[in-house]
């Protein structure tokens, strides 16, 4: 089965393209800000950045609804973009400082939003798949209709534990949708050198968990496959499998060097696939937006991101008694 | 305005490197995400991309140049009507890292941080019930299950989960009758699929729900120790007290009989050294149901050691309506003056059966049932230390790393001048669990080698 491909004339109004226009331009941006303040040294240790990969967030987060959940992996950024957290919180955590939004305790890998529903940012390749059969497992055990979207990579999903969820989700009938990011390289461990079945959303068959296939680079078929996705997991049909094809631009975290692949490999999915130049392709032949209407968008989300940089140059380191807080907590924090 | 390109890190661990080689020249035009330069670091040769789009005014730093400072200007980009002749051209010195900045500030400040006070004896000694109250006889198992049931009457967000646990009545029937009375929503089979379902129900947790995971035994939950400490323990921290973790992973951990090496192992110390659990391994059939309606009450994931030997065995039992014991208050069995036994789970058995038999040699033993290791009431074991001067501590689990090993740590941090003797610490043989009826016996502690100890701290 080939990627689902968005229909040919979308179903889309010109509002709703330049929303999707200018939310992957801001995780583009901003993801680009925070390889430039690491290369300064004030982000440290680990840091993925989701450039490429834009589509994919932005396209399920048009098919979901408000009290919806979703959990990731640590190439996090671009979730928590998307939902709506706000990037000055985002930024201040990549630089470790109290106005982030684990307080700096957490750092790139582990952030979350109960306002949000954002359940993290995991460090652990597969640890977030079972958690967030979890979460859908607590809104059906409550007895309403939320979905938790639970996103992977394509290197997760040869994990065991992936399929001792699905295994569970269809069990029990669980509203999780399975997104795998497939993004054909596990650090630098292609998708050919790790399995010798690749069409990862296929293995769901083996637990009866429906899935698809589909074009990572283009929004509107996201989007798409994510409202077929949500409609099935709310009807109370159980699991989905969204195999999500896409690409990373940078290496696997900042510090890969991304030998395993060619220069022109990734210049070539730059230039013909790009999920930005797509959309604002659209936008203009369309005549849906002018360049100054483009224009504009990019000048508001060049000052969101150098406010978010700002803010996370400023923001105080946490205080020295932080060290010794959120160890144990003393009542549940409520959901918001 | 002209922006300074700046050597970049290019790793956690990069202070300078090599600039390779330029693949832009002076008056190119860059967008954000070109290939500007390459630079080698610590570790490898790696690309470097343009953030900004621009033009490149000048180069700063020529290609092939090593040692170059993280954050040394290499290069000027000029904005749309910027012209080359305004440029500075002398180099700026490297902006002194942040990153580095803020570790040297770091590292005297984190000396400074508040450490927990170490702990007085200030020790709660309230007894667990009321005088006068009825007590019932009842087994560890009968204890556990009315435990677990008040507290699913009480809230309906508790739910039980694991192998065996609904239709089976339970592996070793501790939840015989829950299915009847919960129905399969609150009381549910698992496949065979531990790291699964510790990471579906931490996820539960995660959720709002207040999930108990029963593990067939504590064995198995080394296929989910990922998400027990990885997940359950540390997200709170990591979230900055955003996500809560409100859980019961519980079961029967240690030696049973006969099992040998893959089914009869003591975690006691594993989980105790995990910021962010709390541990509990109870010894009596009123601490199983108190600390058990304690723990399912608990904000925090909680560790609950059973032991299968115990199970069937019967104590008396509060006859009270709503029985819990706070986590952090040991329990002092027997008063004494000569010595004080410290002990948890099924190795207060072998501190009381010595105590017994040391007293009809005229030696008073003290004997403290420590009931959660985490929080450990290290204040009552000091308290009586000073009183009796010396300390044997007795488990089942492996001498290196024990349990015992950190009571002594403690007591020798905050009772030294106290010791007549040199603790001694009681356990388990450094070997795997025997299958041979003969070996296991010989691998387990005993309570003759408890008796030597106290002889031996005792000089008598």
């Amino acid at each position: 089965m080939a990627p689902r491909k968005s229909t040919k004339k979308p179903n889309v109004s010109a509002e709703e393209l330049k929303a999707y226009y200018r939310d992957m331009l801001l995780i583009r941006r901003f993801e680009e800000k925070a390889g430039q303040l690491y290369g300064m040294g004030l982000i440290g240790g680990f840091c993925h950045l989701y450039i490429g990969q834009e589509a994919v967030v932005v396209g399920l987060e048009a098919a979901a609804e408000e009290g919806d959940k979703r959990i990731t992996s640590y190439r996090d950024h671009g979730h928590m973009l998307a939902c709506g957290m706000d990037p000055n919180g985002v930024m201040a955590e990549l630089t470790g400082r109290e106005g982030g939004y684990s307080k700096g305790k957490g750092g790139s890998m582990h952030m979350f939003s109960k306002e949000k529903h954002f359940y993290g940012g995991h460090g652990i390749v597969g640890a977030q798949v079972p958690l967030g059969a979890g979460l859908a497992f607590s809104d059906k055990y409550k007895g309403n209709d939320r979905v938790t979207f639970t996103y992977f990579g394509d290197g997760a999903a040869n994990q065991g534990q992936v399929y001792e969820s699905y295994n569970m989700a269809e069990l029990w009938m669980l509203p999780v949708i399975f997104v795998i990011e497939n993004n054909q390289y596990a650090m630098g461990t292609s998708t050919k050198r790790s399995t010798m079945s690749p069409s990862y959303w296929e293995r769901g068959a083996a637990y009866g968990i429906p899935g698809e296939e589909v074009d990572g680079m283009d929004v509107l078929a996201v989007k798409e496959a994510g409202q077929k996705a949500v409609a099935h997991c709310r009807a109370g049909k159980g699991p989905y499998i969204l195999e999500i094809k896409t690409y990373r631009y940078r290496g696997h975290s900042m510090s890969d060097p991304a030998k395993y692949r060619t220069r022109e490999e990734v210049q070539k999915m730059r230039d013909e696939r790009d999920p930005i130049e797509q959309v604002r392709s659209l936008l203009l032949t369309g005549k849906h937006a002018s360049e100054d209407d483009l224009k504009a968008i990019d000048k508001e989300i060049k000052d969101i991101v150098n406010e978010s940089a700002e803010f996370a140059k400023t923001s105080p380191e946490p205080a020295v008694e932080e060290l010794w807080t959120d160890i144990y907590a003393t009542e549940v924090p409520q959901e918001a | 305005m002209a922006t300074e390109i700046l050597m970049p890190a290019l790793s956690p661990t990069m202070e300078e490197g090599t600039l390779s080689k330029w693949l832009v020249k002076e008056g190119d035009t860059v967008s954000s995400g070109d290939i500007m330069a390459e630079i080698e670091t610590d570790k490898a040769t790696m690309e470097f991309e343009a953030v900004d789009e621009g033009t490149i005014g000048k180069i700063l730093v020529a290609e092939g140049t090593e040692g170059v400072k993280v954050n040394t200007a290499i290069a000027v980009l000029l904005e749309e009507g910027e012209s080359a002749d305004d440029i500075d051209t002398a180099p700026s010195a490297p902006e002194a890292a942040p990153a580095a900045d803020a570790g040297n500030e770091a590292a005297p400040a984190a000396s400074e941080a508040p450490a927990p006070a170490p702990s007085a004896p200030q020790t709660d000694t309230t007894p667990d019930w009321p005088e006068g109250t009825t007590l019932k006889q009842q087994t560890v198992r009968e204890a556990l299950r009315d435990g677990m049931a008040e507290e699913m009457r009480r809230d309906e967000n508790v739910f039980l989960m694991g192998e065996e646990v609904a239709e089976y009545q339970g592996a070793y029937k501790i939840s015989q009758g829950m299915l009847d009375e919960f129905g399969t929503k609150r009381v549910i089979d698992t496949p065979i699929t531990e790291h699964g379902f510790a990471g579906i129900a931490t996820g539960a947790a995660f959720g709002g729900l207040r999930p108990i995971v029963e593990f067939m035994t504590f064995n198995f939950a080394m296929q989910a120790i990922d998400q027990i400490i990885n997940s359950a323990a540390k997200t709170l921290y990591m979230s900055g007290g955003q996500m809560g973790c409100p859980m019961v992973f519980r079961g029967p951990n240690g030696a049973a009989a006969r099992v040998a090496a893959q089914h009869s192992q003591d975690y006691a110390v594993w989980y105790m050294q995990i910021p962010g659990l709390k541990v509990a391994m109870p010894y009596s059939a009123s601490d199983y149901k108190g600390l058990m309606k304690t723990a399912i009450r608990d904000p925090n994931p909680v560790i609950f050691l059973e032991n299968e030997i115990l199970y069937g065995r019967s104590f008396d039992v509060p006859d009270l309506d709503d029985y819990t014991v706070p986590f952090g208050k040991a329990r002092v069995w027997r008063e004494g003056s000569d010595v004080t036994l410290v002990s948890f789970g099924i190795g207060m058995q072998y501190a009381l059966e010595a105590a017994d038999k040391l007293a009809e040699d005229g030696i008073s033993a003290e004997v403290i049932d420590l009931r959660t290791l985490r929080p450990m009431d290290t204040g009552s074991i000091i308290k009586s230390v000073m009183k009796t001067n010396r300390c044997v501590t007795v488990e089942e689990g492996w001498p290196q790393g024990s349990v015992g090993n950190y009571i002594t740590s403690v007591i020798m941090q905050e009772a030294f001048d106290y010791l007549d003797a040199p603790v001694i610490n009681c356990t388990g043989k450094d070997v795997p669990m025997p299958y041979a009826a003969n070996l296991e016996k010989l691998a387990l502690v005993t309570t003759d080698e408890v008796i030597a100890a106290v002889k031996q701290v005792t000089y008598s």
